[in-house]
């Protein structure tokens, strides 16, 4: 029998490539194309009085430029809402080039079309704008405050009010025999891709056709967005995806106005164009997230159950909403992670600001929700001197409650809020083990002896994963015996082309040599979603799953045929369909490709053995009524509703007693994503989730200051961990609790390594230091700042 | 409008020996050499992640030195030996010991950021063959990653010094 594959660590495909240089990133694509450059708002906030494009067509070089005034049609309104919500009463999007007003520093004002992008930027430093200044919302406390406006027709810059609930919260918290209240805040940091944004697009006259190839996380979002915004069919737009250098959430469809306008010129010009965007851009003109208030009211036990819970908190969305709710909506769901609270209420504020827009990034608000959630367990246990574990496990929802339905709560997917499965005890038993939990105590005590302050964090966490509404796979079995497979998500860096064709080798029956798998290419999957919420794995594995279940099945019924025996005594090895005990009795895949498809004509040796006067019973259609040529599987997948993946992690850490630097000394991860199918990725995507989740909680913050312009927008100021921030080693233990929701039995990996990393460094330094860590993330300046605050207090407790 | 291909901009006609092939193209003497690499060669495998010379991405070896290639002037690389990560294979076109390494290791994962570790640990294991993990860990510490968490490559410093190891001397990777 051909040896399992699913749950094996394969080495990738794709490394062979991407390591000699030959992988193919968008600004590889179309050498020569025109290129543009965009002149951005150097004002957070700001009516445009007039425009001067005169000086720019003088430029050599120079192809075209576009203000607002050039749009037409659907490019002159507003970019699209994409996920509108009944409590987004005030929803606004940008236009692709600013009308009027600019309310961000970054937004896209003009652009022009040059012979490359040197010459491009020398132009678009001769467009004159002149501003009349309006004054800039910055921070959720001017926003909250509201002395100014954002969008002048939008009170309060209140985007959204939203209220879920189940039981009564506030009653229980009024009768509960223990009280606590809370305030917390999280600041912005970004996703942060090594590649920026880029999209080439090519108008071929001669077919009236549009190509783009664009780094994305949804080509066939992007594929809507371009036929819609410039009038043309959707049959006529082609939206490849090339190797992207990394997205975690940015490159998801906005559209970015790039994208719409990189098209455009292409086929008003009739020459391909190319945006490539720097990395000021990227910090300036793309999204940001994380950026929260908090307010917590609980209730609990003697045993430290919570009884209720109440939590309020105020959410910066940024200029705009494109892409509605979805952020906050997620941190008011998944805050209840793995924790049954017999009484909830949540409600929340969207919130504009003068700034880059916010949209997911890599966790997508559960990094804020775990975080509210994970302080109030740890602020219970201090409350009744117990243990955070045990706390923590007090709550747990147990093994036998599954599917458990949070009350009555709705999730991001407009599905109830129902965990498919989980082992939450035992995923705290295998933590507490990796990360020796019940030793810390001794080695506080030898660690103090020698003047060291170190503390312990952990943290759980549920993710809602593989979220709909479905994806497609696509399974064809060439007469040479290959296997091309296709599915319209697109890839990042996840290894999709390893990991999926781990799934078609086992399920077909085929060499994984023999197995190619494609993603993000309209022209040969164009029904698709796209790649976030840790949903690749879960929809389009599933779906690859049961289109080569199908190819099997059509397989095997021709060879039931050929071989003349029942389809229940064959199997397929290695490429061949074989009658199980008789060996000698066997056809090949691509034998069989060949039978599948009946010919005219005869190009090659395989293909004369399916010519009309070598195949078929003359007196039946060729290809049945009730068949197709071909040997192919094709199907979708669409879950109803979301599965629950869940961890634990734990970290300790050492803080300097003279400098205050925070030093990682131990990371731990217990993680539960279903069936594995490629340990080694899971693993690379915890270590890359985890470095992330440190450079939040440790170091990365969007330093805006009170005029809206972002002081730390380059690599050389924004604290991206290098690999002396992160810790040397991970110790990651596995638990499989398979997901009844699909064939497979998975559940999302891609996220969980940043979601409870600001709640379990919080934790480990508050232990660490003896006072609430309330804000994140946190730095040794104000670590150091914090010491000096208890002290004066403490000493003052001591003098009064 | 113009006619496409009349840019006025001034142009030189310089060498660069690349990979051990010398090329001659014209290039305004503000290009940068990460661009003419990419863009008048054809060598896209170096990235540009930043263009001020933060991430590495664009890190080729000049004269065996790792360097950023979005903060020199191709005009003023004409003196030198560069070498980037398409001359990093072996002489029979399969992985060099550092590609093989990252590949063994699973010491990337979009791939975008690679380049500039490969050309770097290619240089820095020249310097020192037989790192310690603290050593390997100093050896990339001038790179960004956003994938790895860098464990992985780490690793995988380690394990081309291995592979650098097993090689009969004179059939190295690189120039």
């Amino acid at each position: 029998m051909t040896t399992k594959l699913m749950g094996e660590p394969v080495a990738r495909v794709e490394d062979d490539r991407l390591v000699t240089g030959k992988g193919r990133y968008a600004d590889d694509i179309m050498p020569g194309a025109l290129e543009m450059a965009v002149l951005r708002s150097p004002h957070a906030h700001a009516r445009i009085r007039s425009i001067d494009v005169d000086a720019v067509l003088d430029v050599p070089g120079v192809h075209a430029v576009y203000t607002y005034d050039d749009l037409e049609g659907p490019m002159a309104e507003p970019l699209p809402l994409l996920i509108p919500h009944p409590a987004l009463t005030h929803g606004r999007t940008q236009y692709a080039l600013a009308k009027d007003e600019v309310n961000y520093v970054g937004e896209a004002i003009a652009v022009v079309v040059a012979d490359n992008r040197y010459l491009a930027e020398d132009a678009v430093g001769r467009i004159e704008v002149e501003y009349d200044f309006l004054p800039p919302v910055v921070g959720i406390d001017a926003a909250r405050a509201a002395e100014n406006l954002v969008h002048e027709d939008v009170p309060g810059n209140v985007a959204a009010v939203m209220e879920q609930s189940f039981g009564d919260a506030e009653a229980a918290i009024a009768s509960a025999p223990h009280r606590l209240s809370l305030d917390l805040t999280v600041e912005r940091s970004a996703c942060m891709p090594m590649e920026g944004r880029g999209t080439v697009a090519r108008w071929d006259e001669d077919l009236n056709r549009m190509s783009v190839w664009t780094s994305t996380q949804t080509s066939t979002g992007v594929r809507a967005a371009v036929a819609t915004k410039l009038g043309l069919d959707l049959g006529q737009v082609d939206v490849v995806t090339p190797d992207v250098g990394g997205g975690f959430g940015v490159k998801i469809v906005h559209p970015w106005p790039e994208e719409l306008l990189v098209p455009m010129a292409a086929k008003a010009l009739r020459r391909p164009v190319k945006f490539t965007e720097d990395r000021r851009e990227h910090f300036i003109s793309s999204a940001h997230e994380r950026g929260q208030q908090q307010h917590i009211e609980v209730g609990f036990d003697d045993e430290g159950r919570v009884l209720g819970m109440s939590v309020k908190f105020w959410h910066d969305n940024g200029a705009y909403t494109p892409y509605g709710l979805i952020v906050p909506i997620i941190t008011s769901t998944q805050l209840l992670g793995p924790y049954k609270l017999p009484n909830y209420r949540v409600s929340f504020e969207s919130l504009y600001t003068n700034t880059v827009i916010v949209t997911p990034y890599r966790g997508a608000g559960r990094p804020q929700g775990v975080y509210a959630m994970e302080r109030t367990m740890d602020a219970i246990a201090a409350e009744l001197g117990m243990d955070r574990t045990e706390v923590r496990e007090n709550n747990f929802i147990q093994p036998e409650d599954f599917p458990y339905a949070h009350g009555e709560l709705t999730f991001q997917d407009g599905r109830p809020l129902v965990y498919d499965s989980g082992n939450y005890p035992e995923m705290m038993r295998k933590a507490r083990a990796l990360v020796d939990w019940p030793a810390f105590e001794k080695f506080r005590d030898e660690a103090r002896k020698e003047g060291r302050k170190v503390g312990i964090g952990i943290a759980c966490y549920v993710e809602g994963t593989g979220v709909g509404p479905y994806e497609g796979g696509h399974v064809h079995i060439e007469t040479s015996g290959k296997v091309k497979v296709s599915t319209g998500l697109t890839t990042q860096g996840q290894g999709h082309q390893t990991a999926f064709a781990q799934i078609v080798a086992d399920e077909l029956g085929v060499r994984f040599e023999d197995v190619e798998v494609v993603t993000g290419d309209t022209r040969r999957s164009p029904y698709s979603v796209g790649t976030f919420a840790s949903r690749a794995a879960v929809m389009s594995g599933s779906a690859i799953a049961l289109a080569a279940r199908n190819a099997r099945a059509k397989a095997l019924r021709l060879a039931a045929d050929a071989l003349e025996a029942d389809v229940d005594d064959l199997e397929i090895v290695d490429g061949i369909v074989r009658v199980k005990g008789a060996p000698d009795s066997q056809i090949a895949l691509g034998t069989l490709a060949v039978l599948s498809n009946p010919l005219r004509y005869a190009f090659d040796e395989a293909s004369r053995a399916a010519t009309q006067f070598a195949v078929g019973d003359p007196s039946k259609p060729p290809v049945a009524e009730d068949d197709e040529p071909g040997l192919e599987g094709k199907d979708y997948y669409s879950p109803p509703r979301s599965t629950f993946a869940s961890g634990i992690h734990a970290v300790i850490v050492e803080t300097d007693p003279e400098t205050a630097e925070i030093r990682i000394l131990k990371y731990a991860v217990v993680h539960d994503c279903g069936t594995l199918i490629n340990p080694r990725i899971v693993e690379g995507q915890v270590h890359g989730g985890v470095a992330q989740g440190v450079g939040g909680a440790l170091y990365e913050r969007m330093a805006y200051d009170e005029t809206g312009q972002l002081q730390n927008a380059s690599f050389m100021d924004f604290l991206m961990p290098y690999v002396t921030e992160v810790p040397e080693t991970i110790d990651i233990d596995h638990l499989e609790t398979p997901s009844p929701l699909n064939p497979l039995g998975i559940k999302g990996a891609g996220e969980a390594g940043v979601i409870p990393s600001a709640a379990v460094f919080a934790a480990a330094i508050e232990d660490a230091e003896g006072f609430p860590i309330t804000a994140m993330p946190i730095s040794p300046s104000e670590l150091y700042a914090l010491r000096l605050t208890h002290s004066t207090t403490s000493h003052e407790r001591t003098a009064s | 409008m113009t006619t496409p291909g009349t840019t006025a901009e001034h142009t030189e006609t310089i060498r660069l020996r690349v990979n051990g092939v010398t090329h001659e193209v014209d290039v305004p003497p503000r290009r940068l050499l990460s661009d003419a690499l990419r863009h008048d060669l054809g060598l896209t495998g170096t990235h540009v992640g930043c263009e001020h010379g933060v991430c590495g991405a664009c890190t080729i070896l000049v004269d065996g030195q790792p360097t950023r290639a979005c903060l020199m002037f191709a005009i003023a690389a004409q003196e030198y030996e560069l070498t980037t990560v398409e001359g990093m294979t072996r002489p029979d076109g399969t992985l060099g010991p550092v590609q093989q390494a990252f590949k063994d290791c699973h010491g990337l994962q979009c791939g975008f950021c690679t380049p500039g570790f490969i050309t770097t640990i290619e240089a820095g294991l020249e310097e020192n063959p037989d790192p310690t993990p603290d050593e390997a860990r100093d050896m990339i510490s001038g790179n960004l990653c956003r994938c790895t968490g860098y464990q992985n490559i780490v690793k995988s410093v380690l394990r081309a010094a291995e592979l650098k190891r097993e090689i009969p001397t004179g059939e190295g990777a690189g120039q």
